[in-house]
């Protein structure tokens, strides 16, 4: 079982969940943009994030790398099988970047430039809704040209991937805001996420009992592994109550920490289930592997330098750490 | 015509001709801002604080559009490349794992610290935060680089069930043909961005504003040009002696060479036609060729007949967009002789007409940039991997329908954004120009602790 191919994809899991937390709150702070009225309100809300949001970016950057480079055959054929929603998600990023950078240097057409943050978060979110819906419903191979495709992009289950990929975003986005900012922007937060963690609370039983009778038609969602199941409920209806309560008294750090367990718990599930698949039901990790000798490189690059580049990214984010009550100039 | 292989190559070239732009702008403006940030630690003079201030607002216009064309780059290597990806994965992957690590994670982490870290952090933490950056982005040149180079020049690995795998990573890390590419594109960059530099500043100085600021940057920009265009043809040399003994089919489309010939003339303008397999047209210099792709008047130049006409790249392509790049490389000597000529008999800030001439050198570098790109990629076709993979078998398996709808897409949105708006918002920042030094001051950006500073 351990072999190198498997801990490279511990490093992508790793990855991967750190993109979801960090462009996760950045993605959440663009959803609730349009909510908030006052435009330095959300001045102050672009400055939290400005100094590093690339750096966020560059995680997921680094796991389309990390599965290029690790199981290339997977790579290609996630992305060919998912060929628009994977467009949509560049296509949105880039709306979601410019913006960035536009935003704060422009006057007359500033609002353009604050609708295009918000379009293009939530057509990324929709994206990865999308692609993760998909993935979990697993891929087919198309009886006539034999390339392994997905049966549909549009369908109920994607639908609610992405509805719930909006709610955790937002809540993320929310959490790390009520963080960052002070007075009444703060108390917009906490009324946020006390309001949306029931709506993620019905996502969670609804996750759990679709899966336990079957609602979707799809082989994963029959989880056949009921100790796991259990003791990740536990844990995550724990973690749901420190949120709640956390909220309630506004204690302003905590909610982002239960989130980060309720979403890594999630993923770890999710990956659990995805064993041994990278493409589910069509590869298996040890299928699209490459040969050891580069990931033994990778290995030690990643061992020597992955340590290093959490230090500087933590040391950016203590710099830039602290409240914000303003907007951030050059 | 319009099949997945020719959409997804136009989309790929098109994509790439606008990201190349930003790293190799923000290349070039961080190593700028290095040596003036350097020269205001040292000296404390004031107009170098005002340059690195007005030069960073353009760094971060530009580093912010090189990251998010960047991630398409990335994701279109699976989406329309999945042969590709599937066959050298395994060579190519860690090339960009490296890249990722010990490049990409560098800028992002102190790329916030440079743009908005001065009343955060100390002047020398701020310094190694900007140097940091530099390394940052030149290392990036270097992988994504070492990758291409291994495409043109494929070294160092074998082939096991179709698949090809790294037997040494050394000589692909460190391959021959990568270095001198490498210098190439840094002293591309730099050159390309002093032309911004120059063009900027002789703005600045015909409409009188800015002036001390101005002179400074323009007759720095003026410098660094005249000392690396003469090293930047030498190393292009070696560029091209390097491909004229790995790819020489390449150098034969360069030069419009169809028969295989000892002293090959180096053609100024023709018609090459795949369709005849030979020039409709030609006007050349006798030995020319032969002379700059082998050091000897006699010296042979493989023709592209000497393979079947499927395996030659298009040959008007390689042949036009290569001198346009080394057309506009001699019009920057040109203009650095005659620039450094006047700076010298202190005549520069005063001549309208040099003035007016250098407002409208900024694009050159850019063209040349681009044009040598197509000239490499172009020139390397019909393969993805010189000679050992096919261009039409590294291609998805997707539908027509689909790429078309993609490259539609990337039309319009880069011509909006990056056509349009990205030169506003520089246009923007070039009208409002540097703050003046006071202002700076007053700020409390100058000389206090950072104690002092809410």
């Amino acid at each position: 079982m351990i072999s190198y191919a498997f801990i490279w994809l511990l490093v992508i899991a790793f990855v991967i969940i750190m993109y979801i937390i960090l462009d996760g709150f950045t993605l959440g702070l663009g959803l609730l943009f349009p909510w908030i009225r006052n435009s330095k309100d959300r001045d102050t809300m672009i400055s939290t994030v400005l100094p590093v949001w690339d750096g966020n970016e560059t995680w997921l950057v680094f796991a389309g790398a990390a599965i290029y480079a690790g199981f290339p055959d997977a790579f290609g054929v996630l992305m060919s099988a998912l060929y628009l929603p994977f467009i949509l998600l560049i296509v949105g990023l880039l709306f979601r970047g410019v913006s960035f950078e536009f935003i704060h240097k422009a006057n007359k057409t500033v609002h353009v430039w604050e609708k295009c943050f918000f379009a293009g978060s939530l057509m990324a979110v929709i994206a990865q809704g999308l692609i993760v819906g998909s993935y979990v419903q697993g891929f087919v191979v198309d009886p006539q040209t034999h390339d392994i495709v997905v049966p549909s992009i549009i369908n109920w289950f994607n639908i609610f991937c992405i509805f719930a990929l909006i709610v955790g975003y937002t809540m993320l986005g929310s959490a790390r805001l009520m963080k960052k900012t002070v007075g009444e922007l703060q108390d917009k937060f906490f009324r946020v996420s006390s309001l949306l963690q029931w709506v993620l609370l019905v996502s969670v039983l609804f996750v759990g009992i679709s899966s336990s009778i079957g609602i979707f038609d799809s082989p994963r969602l029959h989880l056949n592994n009921p100790q796991f199941i259990l003791m990740f409920s536990i844990v995550v209806v724990l973690l749901m109550i420190a949120h709640a309560i956390a909220v309630k008294n506004k204690i302003e750090n905590l909610p982002f920490m239960a989130l980060v367990g309720i979403y890594v718990i999630a993923y770890i599930g999710f990956i659990i289930s995805d064993l041994p698949y990278v493409v589910p039901y069509q590869m298996t990790y040890l299928d699209a592997k490459v040969d050891d000798g580069a990931f033994v490189l990778m290995l030690y690059g990643a061992a020597v330098l992955l340590p290093l580049l959490l230090f500087y990214t933590a040391y950016a984010y203590r710099v830039f750490g602290g409240k914000v009550d303003e907007k951030i100039h050059y | 015509m319009f099949n997945v292989e020719m959409l997804s190559r136009l989309q790929f070239a098109f994509t790439m001709s606008f990201h190349i732009i930003f790293p190799s702008f923000s290349i070039g403006i961080v190593t700028f801002l290095v040596v003036m940030e350097g020269l205001w630690l040292k000296t404390k003079n004031p107009l170098y604080y005002q340059i690195i201030r007005f030069w960073t607002k353009i760094f971060a216009l530009t580093f912010g559009m090189g990251v998010v064309a960047g991630i398409v780059m990335e994701f279109q290597l699976g989406t329309n490349w999945a042969g590709f990806s599937k066959q050298v994965g395994s060579v190519l992957g860690p090339l960009f794992i490296f890249e990722v690590l010990s490049a990409f994670f560098i800028e992002a982490g102190f790329v916030g610290i440079l743009i908005f870290g001065w009343n955060k952090v100390g002047e020398k933490l701020h310094y190694l935060a900007t140097i940091m950056v530099a390394v940052g982005v030149s290392l990036s040149a270097y992988w994504i680089l070492s990758a291409n180079s291994w495409m043109q020049h494929p070294v160092g690995y074998q082939v096991v069930d179709g698949k090809f795998i790294a037997t040494n990573w050394l000589s692909i890390i460190f391959s021959p043909y990568t270095l001198p590419r490498f210098i190439h594109m840094l002293f591309s960059s730099y050159l390309a961005t002093s032309f911004v530099i120059i063009s900027i500043s002789a703005y600045y100085l015909l409409r009188n504003r800015y002036i001390d600021f101005s002179k400074k940057c323009l007759s720095s920009a003026i410098i660094v040009v005249m000392l690396i265009i003469p090293l930047q043809i030498f190393v292009g040399d070696i560029a091209g002696v390097n491909v004229h003994e790995h790819q020489p089919l390449k150098t034969a489309a360069i030069e419009g060479v169809w028969d295989t010939t000892k002293g090959a003339p180096l053609l100024l303008l023709a018609l090459p036609s795949n369709a005849e397999q030979k020039n409709l047209f030609e006007i050349g210099i006798p030995y020319g060729a032969s002379l700059i792709n082998t050091h000897k008047l006699d010296g042979e130049i493989v023709g592209l007949k000497s393979v079947a006409p499927e395996d030659q790249p298009e040959a008007w392509i390689v042949f036009y967009s290569f001198r346009a790049m080394v057309g506009i490389g001699l019009l920057m000597l040109l203009y650095a002789l005659s620039a450094v000529f006047m700076l010298l008999r202190k005549k520069l800030y005063d001549s309208k007409k040099m003035l007016y001439i250098s407002q409208f050198m900024a694009p050159m570098g850019f063209i040349a940039i681009v044009t040598g790109w197509f000239t490499a990629e172009v020139g390397r076709q019909p393969w993805a991997v010189y000679n050992l993979i096919r261009t039409s078998d590294a291609i998805s398996h997707v539908s027509t329908h689909d790429v078309m709808v993609s490259f539609g897409l990337m039309i319009v949105i880069y011509g909006i954004i990056f056509g349009y708006f990205y030169f506003y918002f520089l246009d923007k920042t070039i009208k409002k120009g540097p703050e003046d030094t006071e202002a700076l001051q007053s700020f409390g950006f100058l000389g206090h602790d950072k104690e002092d500073i809410k």
